[in-house]
């Protein structure tokens, strides 16, 4: 007896590559089977499908595998956790009176797209190193400023991402391997820095939030002590949120963690207030703290040797960027960032989007945000309209990724844990691009958020990315 | 004029406001309009496109509002009414259910998939049904253009590993009564099959249905399997597959002649078997199978009569003649001869299936000597550009070949160009006879005899209206289970004026005996 006759013993249990009425006749047959949506990998391009055959024959294939597997066991194994707030100046390494940080990718001055250089300009002048934009646009110009994307300072930022020596930030450490991460707090939507929004009234925000709310909610922290983020986000999920384009969940639960020690502070009752309403007025608080998360829980992988795991997925509003992690820190993978496909608000459309822009995809990168579309249903329209459309991204990343996470789970997926570990290799075989959830930025500085939608990140990063693997492992 | 509803404590998520913001203002008389809840963004983006008017002051965050700049209070209302509308509506739910990109994505879902149908176009067959085999999953292959290395490669590392490959271009298989691809609904039996060509394989299995026998499994092998280069693998594999298979008590074997090296190793291991085999090898010598004691088939019709004569214990008897009786099929012949001008005197026979149009073209050849083709069984009877050029004498064409599916689907699923090719015969004048296939099942067109019998209705006019008959004769491949229905279709073919014969065979035979009388 062979294997054959075993099978004719078995249920016949059928999947269909092509044509697709091959798969609905055994459908109507009500007989079991899959349709795969079948493309040639790398998209048919020869050369990359090259790249990935070398990298897959054994026994290289054999050590990515291995090495994308260590990347998963230390992004599960991370514990991220709210240590307390410093200023940038204090905490974050390399940071220096005349440096700013921005997101994304490395990018001159000359080639920052209008929301960055506005928030660049807003920066200088909240800093006191300009008085006027024009002021602020020269010395900007002038080569005396450090430019610097967040990324190589251990901090993120979203939209903009600019960050100034004075400004009050979020203090994570991954607890699991004692990295740090750093963000600014949320200033909320409207008219904000982060959008590039340059103005008295961004200004005096800024100002309140380090001279009023800052004072507060340190000590508040100081005496509430380290808070474990990765169970608030997990909950949060079960709350509806995806941690990236919705926080309502999130920033209430912080609230309600820290609420006790915030009312017990030294500071006047008016004080606390306006910290707490700071808090309160914005959904988007808790989009900073699950973004310095989501970067502490990623950077300890970028030393493990032949990992092809994305490390760091960002865009300046110029390029996006990505970072492999067993190529290490400093190569980024560019290509001009995509205009982001969603639902505008009234009065603006897609003429006054600036490209894709933020570090805020650190929270895809690590499983939530986009990847975990499923668990927040309030916000699928941004998607085409349907629960359906969410659950289906939610779940096509499990195809481009090394596993599921342990931790952030969906309840709309039977608590399926979220997919963690995007592998390059995957997304260049199967041509499926990470889905990012994101806000999207007017072009021209100063008018703020016009709407938010869904974007990928350019095929040409994983195009580079894939190349960069094969010639320096091959 | 700015108008603004407000409706206090009501709330409704932003997304879906800003999605009937954008529907209220194609409106007519709309110019602007904001629908939200009152946040500090929404009064923001209100005062900057102008539509905070009177009382706007008033709206907090807990309240829902309506906001338009329109020209009357009546287009006012039509927001407000749209709103309404839009809040309430149900979404109907049209997402579609989950596809998964990849073979290891469909094992996710269901790790127990044993059976791949593989149709991607041919140079990248090799990958996908390589990387099935390593994960033990049995192949029929439906793409042609994969090289014979390529075959060969997979099939020999199927075997290593007791896998079936099926094909490549091999269109028909019935596994664990489950028709794959192009496959009919025949009964389950106990007659195991194993072919190499695919509308060879659905002719002889749905004649077994028809004379009331049944399935066991049918494995297909693909055309080039019992050639030298791939030295019939999987012909013996799956025939030692049924062999041991208990449900399983007559073989049958359909291909082209082999080589006759292969032939031998096929027939001494189905001699071996011990189970009574049928051996079609469509226009084969019949020789080295009797002399094993095999029974050979003469036509893919005759092979489901012994096969199903064996099944009954029964001892199998050449089936030549026509289901109508000889006498009855010669008057119908005589009467359709009798109504053609002197100097009708050619056959086309167009076909959508390969081995029927070969299998006809071996059981008239004897008779007519020449026959024209796009797959001639002589190199010199090859009918150059076949699918833009015409017919000539006797011609007989198979539109499932390379030169007619180049930027097309398979005839079977798209019949048609075949369809306007019977059209285009009935305008020559020295054509008698029309023979036709139509092959329904899975797989096929919907309703392929719909199709084929308006172009004979419109052929039989056009050749009456130059004072001639055109005969068309055509035969059903199919089950009365399948949805298309094998007496539906016979009987649309018969309302269109064709002779409908119950097999490829006698349909053939027919057209001959026409032939036999101008």
């Amino acid at each position: 007896m062979s294997k054959v006759n075993e099978l004719f013993e078995k249920k016949l249990s059928v999947v269909n590559f092509g044509i697709e009425s091959f798969y609905q006749d055994l459908l109507k047959q009500n007989k079991p089977a899959i349709h795969v949506d079948w493309k040639p990998v790398a998209g048919g391009d020869k050369k990359i499908a090259g790249y990935l055959r070398k990298l897959r024959k054994p026994p290289l294939g054999e050590e990515i595998a291995q090495a994308n597997q260590e990347a998963l066991r230390r992004i599960l194994a991370a514990q991220p956790t709210l240590v307390g707030m410093s200023t940038a100046g204090e905490a974050i390494p390399g940071m220096t009176p005349t440096t700013i940080l921005h997101a994304g990718p490395p990018v001159t001055w000359e080639r920052m797209c209008g929301p960055v250089r506005g928030a660049v300009m807003g920066g200088l002048i909240y800093e006191g190193l300009a008085k006027n934009l024009e002021e602020a646009e020269a010395l900007a110009a002038s080569g005396k400023i450090t430019f610097s994307p967040c990324h190589h300072h251990d901090a993120v930022g979203p939209m903009a991402g600019v960050v100034t020596y004075s400004m009050p930030v979020w203090h994570m450490v991954n607890k699991a391997f004692g990295n740090d991460a750093y963000c600014t707090m949320n200033e909320g939507l409207g008219k904000v820095l982060r959008f590039g929004a340059c103005d008295q009234e961004v200004f005096d925000r800024l100002h309140r939030m380090r001279d009023v709310y800052y004072p507060v909610l340190k000590q508040a922290l100081e005496r509430h002590g380290e808070i474990d983020m990765k169970v608030m986000i997990a909950q949060a999920l079960q709350m509806g949120d995806e941690a990236h384009n919705r926080n309502k969940a999130g920033t209430s639960l912080f609230i309600r963690e820290i609420l006790s020690d915030l009312l017990d502070t030294d500071f006047s009752m008016e004080q606390k207030q306006a910290a707490l309403s700071f808090l309160n007025n914005n959904d988007h608080t808790f989009l900073n703290l699950s973004m310095p998360v989501c970067k502490c829980t990623m950077d300890p992988i970028f030393d493990i040797p032949h990992c092809t795991v994305v490390a760091t997925m960002c865009r300046n509003g110029t390029d996006f960027g990505i970072r492999i992690a067993g190529l290490g820190k400093d190569a980024w993978f560019t290509a001009p960032a995509e205009i982001v496909k969603g639902l505008y608000f009234p009065g603006f459309d897609e003429a006054d989007a600036n490209p894709d822009l933020g570090d805020s995809c650190i929270t895809e990168t690590t499983g939530i945000g986009g990847f975990c579309m499923a668990a927040a249903p309030a916000i699928v329209q941004f998607v085409g309209g349907q629960v359906q459309d969410a659950i289906n991204y939610s779940t096509q990343m499990y195809e481009i990724t090394v596993g599921e996470s342990n931790t952030y789970k969906i309840p709309a997926l039977d608590f399926r844990g979220g997919a963690v570990g995007i592998d390059l290799l995957k997304v260049v075989e199967t041509g499926i691009r990470p889905i990012i959830n994101t806000g999207i930025a007017h072009k021209d500085y100063g008018v703020g958020q016009v709407g938010a939608g869904l974007v990928h990140p350019p095929e040409e990063c994983f195009r580079k990315a894939i190349e960069a693997c094969a010639q320096a492992w091959t | 004029m700015v108008k603004l509803e407000v409706r206090k404590n009501a709330y409704f998520d932003s997304v879906t406001l800003m999605i009937i913001s954008k529907d209220v203002k194609k409106l007519p008389g709309v110019k602007e309009a904001l629908v939200g809840m009152g946040t500090d963004l929404n009064r923001e983006i209100a005062e900057k496109i102008g539509l905070a008017g009177e009382g706007f002051d008033s709206v907090t965050a807990n309240d829902f509002f309506v906001a338009a700049e329109c020209d009357s209070e009546a287009d006012f209302q039509a927001v407000v009414a749209k709103v309404d509308e839009l809040l309430n509506k149900k979404a109907e739910s049209k997402a579609a259910a989950y596809t998964p990109p990849t073979l290891e994505g469909a094992l996710k879902i269901d790790p127990n998939i044993n059976m791949a149908v593989i149709s991607v176009p041919g140079k990248y067959a090799y990958e996908v049904a390589q990387n099935c085999l390593e994960h033990d999953i049995n192949v029929m292959l439906f793409s042609d253009n994969v090289t014979l290395e390529e075959e060969k490669a997979l099939k020999e590392y199927a075997a290593s590993k007791e896998l079936l490959v099926m094909g490549p271009d091999c269109g028909t298989a019935i596994v664990n009564n489950t028709p794959l691809a192009f496959a009919n609904v025949v009964r389950s039996g106990d007659i195991g099959m194993v072919c190499a060509s695919g509308t060879g394989a659905q002719e002889v299995s749905n004649l077994i249905d028809q004379l009331g026998g049944g399935i066991s499994q049918l494995l297909g092998t693909g055309g080039r399997d019992l050639k030298l280069d791939i030295g019939g693998i999987m012909m013996r594999l799956g025939l030692d597959a049924l062999i041991h298979d208990p449900k399983t008590k007559v073989l049958t074997l359909v291909s082209k002649p082999p080589a006759a090296e292969i032939a031998a190793q096929i027939l001494d291991q189905a001699a071996a078997g011990g189970k009574p085999t049928v051996v079609c090898f469509i226009g084969g010598d019949p020789t080295e199978i009797e002399k094993r004691g095999l029974y050979a088939a003469v036509s893919l019709e005759d092979a489901a009569h012994k096969a199903v004569a064996l099944s009954r214990g029964e001892t199998p008897e050449d089936f030549t003649g026509f289901a109508m009786g000889q006498q009855q099929a010669e008057e119908l012949a005589s009467a359709e001869a009798a109504r053609m001008l002197p100097g009708q005197k050619y056959v086309r026979g167009l076909y959508t299936g390969g081995t029927l149009c070969d299998e006809a073209m071996k059981l008239m050849i004897g008779k007519l000597g020449h026959i024209w083709s796009n797959i001639p069984l002589h190199p010199e009877d090859l009918l150059e550009n076949a699918r833009n050029g015409s017919s000539k004498e006797h011609t007989f064409l198979d539109f499932g070949d390379d030169e007619f599916t180049v930027g097309r689907p398979h005839p079977m699923i798209d019949p048609s160009l075949r369809a306007e090719r019977v059209i285009t015969e009935a305008a020559d004048p020295g054509v008698a006879v029309v023979l036709v296939d139509c092959v329904i099942g899975y797989g096929s067109h919907e309703d392929p005899a719909q199709d084929l019998s308006q172009a004979i209705r419109t052929a039989k006019e056009l050749a009456a209206k130059e004072g001639r008959y055109l005969a068309v004769v055509a035969s059903v491949c199919g089950t009365e289970g399948d949805p298309q229905s094998l007496s539906g279709s016979q009987m649309k073919l018969a309302n269109a004026g064709a002779v409908v014969l119950p097999s490829n065979a006698q349909a053939t035979r027919f057209a001959q005996l026409i032939l036999d009388r101008l």
